[in-house]
């Protein structure tokens, strides 16, 4: 962040998310990028540079950057996601970092829900290994619109062209198998720093972009307009004031797709139909609005509509349905098992449902099928079906992340059980491997 | 994807500013929706101050549907004050004020020796929160200001005394917000969790909002202490041998004055705060804040008995 160069004009945000495994450097590569693009405050690095001295280490420990909570010191993991801001001349960053440990799919399942990319971590060494697998398929589930592949440690790899050739070849073929839109592999140090922040002087071999160069130029900005206007209304405001007596707007995000003044629509589920008579953003009045725009709009006839209606196109509306099947990752450490009586979150709708049967469990690492796991236990990934008290419109996950998913809550103390994805899993080959069940279990692999 | 390359070429890019402030609007009206009795915590503080600002941006032209609270550490700084009272005037607000003062001459709490309030004030906050069944309260932290607060939640459940358990918050995806709890229990939510310094100095630029006028350059009485200008006042200081001098100074955060430091500054208008803050070689709280220094787990520490 040097001088003035950054901050003082408007630019745009990126939200991305790390994976990798405890060994593969992840903290470290983190620690570099906020180290190398000039995040880290002079305090900071002091208190990094203390608690390094307090450890004997003789080297500052970039690690040390990152482990927020007292229980990973101790332990010298991470244990949940944290988040991490940055900012460069060209681009905000807020990273979701979560730990690679076998144990937390399901933060790494939490931090990709938001990111727009992912970076998995391998080591040059070792390849790719099930575990790798296991993060392209979480990032693929999650539908992360861009994945870069860090091949890392490439200073214990003799920085060879060879080795990094191979291990991007054999992960893009998985990923293209995912359904993963694209990969950009890129051979790094973190250690020493090659490649993250600054070009490698000693892989000029490699000749792509740096990760915090792709990070500043990959595109955030996803084309709404091809996609169907959503709006979840979150609240209806009345002032009932001498100056508004009569005013009804419906505020909410709109949750994907454009939405116009003039434009018809429909109210899910009631079906009523209108004309959008007035869109505010924030304050401006406008003619048009996308996604994720917070805006209030108002309708050109009175109906009845409240929190937890969904707008809709006239033409373009999502089938409300009371049947919901998905992929879900169970995020509990109480288990989820057929006949469970729950609450389903969807957009700002909140339902009584059932869990009606768990058809199958699957297995990331190679996506193989187990069919009637009886429950699912924390950081398991299953197929689900959920009967509804009352119909949803809900669009498939693959269509919109935003009006694709779901939560399940325990109505009996409020937890937050499972994060659920409507529709199918996967698009790419996989999904036809998928289909396919395993032979016998082979016991628990999370 | 084709016109959507590079940073911000399409028609429907969105500066991240406004990203953020849609953000924090979608949170507030998700507690609107589903809370009962949700409220502010408001200090006078730039970050309340923007709080502020975007719940009434979320509700117009309807008036706020939230109360305000301020926890009074009895050692806020006058300007801080006054412009709290003209804001609730301005905006016929409804203002709780908690006083550290009342909890000290009752006896339930006590004086520290070294003169300070700030952790103070998690008992007056948590008898506010009772005594007007406050299920919602909003608050101005941000993940970026500290370590701890890194892995804080939107929605953050705090049990009956108040505390905060890392391993017991739930997991937060997408936009979906859980907001059930159990009565007695309230969630404090950070509608500005995603913003960092940087981003709420250029917002307050880009809407001219208002704000005490310590965050900009004054001439003032300062005396030296644990490295940090801290001002004179009826918390207790300066001590013997704590010499006075006059400095031109400015406020990066506003909150107790007994911990509260100030920097030398010339920077005048936002403009020139968010020039100096880009090229600020000290984070926000390293600078300014006494009380996160005291130990390299003190925030985690008071956040689990309840502090903000």
């Amino acid at each position: 962040m040097s001088g003035a160069t950054i901050g003082l004009h408007a630019t745009s945000l990126l939200r991305f998310a790390t994976a990798g495994s405890v060994d593969d450097g992840k903290s470290t590569l983190v620690g570099r990028l906020l180290h190398d693009s000039k995040s880290v405050l002079a305090d900071q690095l002091e208190a990094v540079e203390a608690a390094s001295r307090n450890r004997g280490a003789d080297a500052v420990d970039l690690a040390l950057l990152t482990d927020g909570l007292r229980a990973e010191r101790e332990q010298g993991i991470t244990i949940d996601v944290a988040y991490r801001y940055f900012a460069t001349p060209r681009r905000r960053f807020i990273l979701a970092d979560t730990p690679g440990h076998v144990q937390y799919t399901r933060n790494m399942v939490t931090g990709a829900s938001t990111a727009e990319l992912a970076i998995i971590l391998v080591d040059a060494r070792n390849g790719v290994v099930e575990q790798t697998r296991r993060h392209a398929a979480v990032a693929a589930l999650l539908r992360v619109p861009h994945v870069v592949l860090a091949v890392n440690k490439m200073d214990l790899a003799g920085y060879a062209e060879p080795v990094f050739a191979r291990i991007a070849e054999e992960f893009g073929a998985y990923a293209a198998s995912l359904g993963v839109p694209e990969v950009t592999a890129i051979p790094i140090s973190a250690l020493a720093g090659d490649n993250v922040v600054t070009p490698s002087a000693t892989m000029d071999w490699y000749g792509g972009p740096t990760v915090l160069e792709h990070l500043e130029t990959v595109p955030v900005t996803r084309d709404p307009s091809g996609d169907p206007a959503r709006f979840p209304v979150q609240y209806v405001i009345r002032p009932q004031t001498a100056e508004h007596p009569d005013y009804r707007g419906y505020a909410g995000q709109i949750a994907s797709g454009v939405l116009r003044v003039g434009e018809r629509v429909v109210v899910q589920p009631s079906g009523r139909t209108s004309r959008i008579e007035s869109i505010d953003a924030l304050g401006q009045s406008v003619d048009v609005a996308w996604a994720p725009q917070s805006v209030t709009i108002t309708l050109a006839d009175d109906l009845d509509i409240s929190r937890g209606d969904l707008l809709a196109p006239a033409d373009g509306a999502a089938s409300a349905t009371q049947d919901v099947t998905a992929t879900v990752c169970h995020l509990h450490d109480r288990p989820l098992e057929p006949g469970a009586r729950v609450l389903l979150k969807h957009a700002t709708r909140t339902v009584k449902a059932i869990v009606k049967e768990i058809p199958s469990r699957l297995t990331l690492d190679d996506l193989s099928q187990h069919p009637d796991p009886q429950r699912l236990v924390a950081n398991d990934i299953g197929r689900v079906v959920v009967r509804t008290a009352e119909p949803l419109a809900l669009d498939a996950y693959a269509a919109s992340r935003s009006t694709g998913s779901f939560l399940l809550i325990d109505p009996s103390d409020g937890a937050t059980l499972t994060a659920g994805m409507a529709g199918e899993a996967f698009t790419g080959a996989a999904a036809a491997t998928a289909a396919q069940a395993a032979p016998d279990e082979d016991g628990w692999d999370f | 994807m084709t016109a959507f390359t590079g940073s911000d070429g399409g028609p429907y890019a969105l500066p991240h500013l406004d990203v953020l402030e849609s953000e924090a609007v979608h949170i507030f009206r998700e507690v609107a929706g589903e809370f009962e009795r949700p409220v502010i915590l408001f200090s006078g503080g730039k970050d309340s101050i923007l709080m502020l600002h975007l719940a009434l941006k979320a509700f117009a032209p309807a008036p706020l549907p939230f109360a305000l609270l301020h926890v009074d550490t009895g050692h806020n700084f006058p300007e801080v004050l006054e412009y709290r009272d003209r804001v609730v005037a301005q905006h016929g607000l409804r203002l709780h004020v908690a006083l550290v003062q009342d909890f000290i001459d009752s006896g339930r709490l006590r004086e520290r020796p070294d003169g300070t309030r700030n952790p103070l004030q998690t008992v007056p906050l948590l008898d506010a929160i009772e005594r007007n069944r406050f299920d919602a309260v909003f608050g101005g932290g941000r993940r970026d200001e500290e370590k701890a607060r890194a892995k804080e939640r939107v929605f953050s459940l705090r049990d009956e005394f108040g505390g905060w358990d890392p391993r017991r918050q739930r997991p937060e995806l997408w936009q979906l917000y859980n907001g059930r709890h159990a009565p007695g229990e309230h969630v404090r939510v950070f509608p500005l969790s995603n913003w960092t310094e940087l981003d709420v100095w250029q917002y307050i630029e880009r809407e001219k909002i208002d704000i005490p006028s310590i965050y900009y350059a004054h001439e003032r009485e300062v005396f030296r202490r644990s490295g940090m200008w801290l001002a004179p006042g009826g918390w207790g200081g300066p001590a013997d041998g704590e010499e006075l001098t006059r400095r031109l100074v400015r406020y990066r955060t506003v909150g107790d004055m007994s911990c509260t430091g100030a920097v030398e500054s010339d920077a005048a208008t936002v403009e020139a705060i968010i020039a100096e803050i880009a090229s600020s070689r000290l984070t926000e709280r390293g600078a300014t804040r006494a009380d996160d220094k005291l130990s390299e787990a003190a925030m985690e520490d008071r956040k689990r008995e309840g502090y903000f």
